[in-house]
Parts: structure tokens; sequence; C-alpha cells
């Protein structure tokens, strides 16, 4: 094999790139190559960082492939990673869950759900790009609605919005840790 | 949550007597507090004690008071709706008449809806933070501004592309520092056109690399040569004549000629609206 293998080139072009970067980007910038080869190549890399046990990984998020550390070296990084890490309140999250799973969603229906004024968890949400506006509902007053974003996706670590946790159904009620755990509940419909 | 809560009997006023050991700013809002209050005397979510549930909410509500936390107005709409519920309880149900063969909903429907979609979503909210986050758990190598292969020479993937609400944020905080005139003029001031807005803004951009979107807006600008300005720059951005870009999140506004921008005529032609 001569070199720089296709895994190799694609190795560098991902370590330089600043997002994560789709296979149609990756097939764009090697027009020599199969875009099947470059699939292949990014599989074989990506378990090839695996079998080595590097401290860096390929995964894929936000619909492209980015090299990342893996989160067992966390406590040794975050020595050296300027600035504070990524905080969330309860109420931020709650608001970009129901966002996540429910956008295109108005701010009306967001407090419905959460039952508290949510003016500000949004407009900090929106500032920290993590939700954006996604245009006016069709109903009378034309309220604006709201989605998730790419960063959302990247900060949370997701391939895309299939990947998030699956809602947890009514049953499991009583998984919940720290309370006290509740007697089996009767199974009504909703 | 104390774990004496398990074993003993129940205290109405548990609260007001020797103190939580939660912290009330822990509650996100009505709905957490009331889920909160049901797991708490074990009660079923499905058939809800609304009078004791209701007194237990109460005391909450006068316990923070005390403490002088501003109660947010929310807390006091879902006082008034279990009282509404329970008042609704008390009075007996009308018989269901003969052809309306559904059966009367119980008052505490709608809340338990409301209980457990908000549950669900807090728990979803709870396993979203529990993620590998970037920058918490892990890490990318960080691009420094500038430095990126890809700077403002390559367009296409550096410069981030910018969406309205960031633009008319922009030009909103332009418009601040240009104050409201005081008296109105009704005499026949100069025209403003978008056409020559567009039109001054391309001469502007000609022979330019990029020019930034505050230089644009003149300092001795009134605020309806402003509004038309910014006006021009959309109508430009929809005829993609002109790329509005940051090159760094909160960066300055840099506004690129497009390729396509050629001859002037152009412009007037693609205009719909002249």
């Amino acid at each position: 094999m001569h070199f720089p293998s296709l895994n190799a080139i694609i190795e560098g072009l991902l370590f330089v790139s600043d997002g994560p970067t789709t296979l149609d980007r990756l097939t764009e910038l090697l027009p020599d190559y199969e875009r099947a080869s470059v699939r292949l190549a990014i599989q074989e890399l990506r378990d090839d960082y695996e079998q080595r046990g590097a401290g860096i990984h390929l995964v894929e998020v936000a619909g492209g492939w980015q090299l990342r550390t893996v989160p067992e070296l966390m406590p040794y990084l975050s020595r050296m990673v300027k600035g504070k890490p990524a905080r969330f309140s309860q109420s931020a999250l709650e608001t970009l869950a129901i966002v996540a799973y429910r956008q295109p969603i108005t701010r009306q229906e967001i407090e419905y759900l959460r039952g508290v004024d949510t003016g500000a968890v949004l407009k900090s949400l929106l500032e920290k790009k993590l939700v954006k506006i996604m245009g006016k509902k069709d109903i009378p007053g034309r309220p604006i609605i709201y989605g998730t974003t790419k960063e959302f996706l990247e900060v949370f670590n997701l391939k895309d919005l299939k990947g998030l946790p699956t809602l947890r159904e009514i049953q499991s009620l009583d998984e919940t840790p720290i309370f006290e755990v509740q007697e089996e509940l009767p199974l009504g419909g909703e | 949550m104390s774990h004496t809560a398990e074993t003993e009997p129940i205290s109405l006023f548990e609260g007001a007597t020797h103190g939580y050991s939660v912290k009330l700013d822990a509650f996100e809002g009505p709905l957490d507090l009331l889920l909160h209050l049901i797991r708490k005397n074990e009660v079923d979510i499905y058939d809800i004690p609304v009078a004791l549930i209701t007194r237990q909410y109460l005391d909450y509500l006068k316990l923070m008071k005390e403490l002088n936390l501003d109660l947010a107005g929310d807390f006091l709409v879902m006082a008034s709706t279990l009282l509404q519920i329970k008042s609704r309880m008390l009075l007996p149900m009308p018989e269901p008449e003969e052809g309306e063969g559904e059966e009367q909903e119980d008052p505490r429907a709608e809340l338990v809806r409301r209980l457990l979609d908000y549950q669900r979503y807090r728990d979803a909210g709870l396993e979203l933070g529990a993620c590998e986050l970037l920058g918490r758990e892990v890490f990318v190598r960080p691009c420094s501004d500038g430095c990126c292969l890809e700077g403002l020479a390559a367009m296409d993937d550096g410069p981030l592309e910018l969406d309205l609400f960031e633009l008319s944020e922009a030009f909103n905080q332009l418009l601040a520092r240009v104050p409201l005139a005081r008296a109105h003029e009704v005499a026949a001031q100069e025209t403003l056109s978008i056409v020559d807005a567009i039109n001054e803004i391309l001469t502007r951009l000609e022979g330019q690399h990029s020019l930034e979107f505050g230089i644009l807006f003149l300092d001795d600008m009134s605020r309806e040569r402003m509004i038309v300005t910014f006006l021009a720059l959309l109508e430009l951005c929809r005829i993609k004549l002109v790329k509005i870009m940051q090159n760094s999140r909160y960066g300055a506004i840099h506004i690129f000629p497009s390729v396509l921008a050629t001859d002037e005529v152009g412009v007037t032609d693609a205009l719909s609206f002249t």
C-alpha cells in the first residue's frame, strides 16, 4: 500500500477540520476516491482508534464525523482546558428536552408543559445557539416556533435527533432515583 | 427528602415544623413541587387526594413567603387550579344524560396528564444532562480564530453563516445608537428608495473584499435611511448578490459580494417590488 493511504488522508482532514465533517464533504474533498471507499476508510479508522485504546476516538456527531477525546480522559483534560466546563441548570435541561422532543414548538406550549415562565431560559438557550427560531406557526397570533440546532447535537454528543434517549414510559414512574420508591402504579391510559 | 418520611406517618405540618431537607429553590415550578408532594406522601398519581396535597402545597407557599422567596406567579396559578379541582370534587357529578355516552371526566384528569408529561420531560432533561457533553467530558481540538486553515479566503466552511435572528439583533443595536427624532417634519424629505440603497451598497462593495456591517451604516444616517439600508441588505441577500457572514460567534458581521454580482441592470430587474 502506498503512502499516504486513504485512511491517513481522512485522518488528517478530520484532524484539521473545525467541526464534524460529513461524508458528503469528505467525498467532495477527495474526488479521486469512491464514496464507498471513503465510508469504509472512516469505519476502519474508527475501529483502529478503538482497538488501539487511543485517547481520541472517531465519533459520528451532528451528521458528521469528528475526532473527540474519550470521556475517560475527562479528569486529566479538564485541568488543562481553560474556561468553565459546560453546565446546565435543571430548567435549561428541561426546556431543551421539551424543545428537542416536541419541535417545532411554541413558547406557550413549552410553558404549559413546564408550568412555569420560560422566557429567560429560552433566551439563554438561543444565545448559546442550542435552540433556534424556526419560523412562525400558522395559527392566530403567529407565535414563534423553536427547534434545536446543529450545535445542540454537537454539544450533547448526538448523531442526530433520532439519537435522543427514548422518552421514558409512564410505567417507569417509580424508577426515578433520589426519591423514595413508590408502589407499583396501576397502568391507565394517558 | 428525609428517609424518615418512609417510615413515620406523614404529618401535615412536617414542612412547617422541622423543615424539609429539600432546598426550596430546587423546585423548578409548581408541577415539580406537586410531583414531590405526591411522592413524599406515597399516593397514587392517578388518584390524588386533592385535599391533602392542596393543603401541603399551600403550606409550601406559606413557607416560601416566610423565607422571603420571590413567589412566582406560576405557583399561585397552580394553587388556584388545585382549589378549583378540590371544589369541583365536592360537587355531585351531574347524571350522565342519555345519548351522551361518555362519562364525565375526573376533574383531576388534566392535572394528572400534565404531571406525567412534565415528569417525562424532566427525566429526559436529566438524561440529556448525563450525556457526555462537549467541553465537560469530551473535548475537541480547539479552533483558534484566524489561524484556521480555511479562513476568510475560503468561505465555504470558514466563516459562519449568519441567521436572521443575529442579523436583526445587530441592526437593533445600531438603531439604538441613533436618537429618535423629536420633531417630525412633514416636508418633502429626500426620497428613500430601496433600489438606491442597494446600488449604494453595491458601489461601496465594489473592489472591496468585504464590508463590515457597522461601517455600512454611516454615523450621520437618519433612522429612516438606516432602515432602508437594512431592507436593501436583506433584499440583496434574498437575491443572492451578497453573503453575510461572521468569522466567529458573536464576532463582527461582514458582508461579502457574491460572485454573481455583475451588472447593476440585473439588480433592478431582479427586484420584484419596484
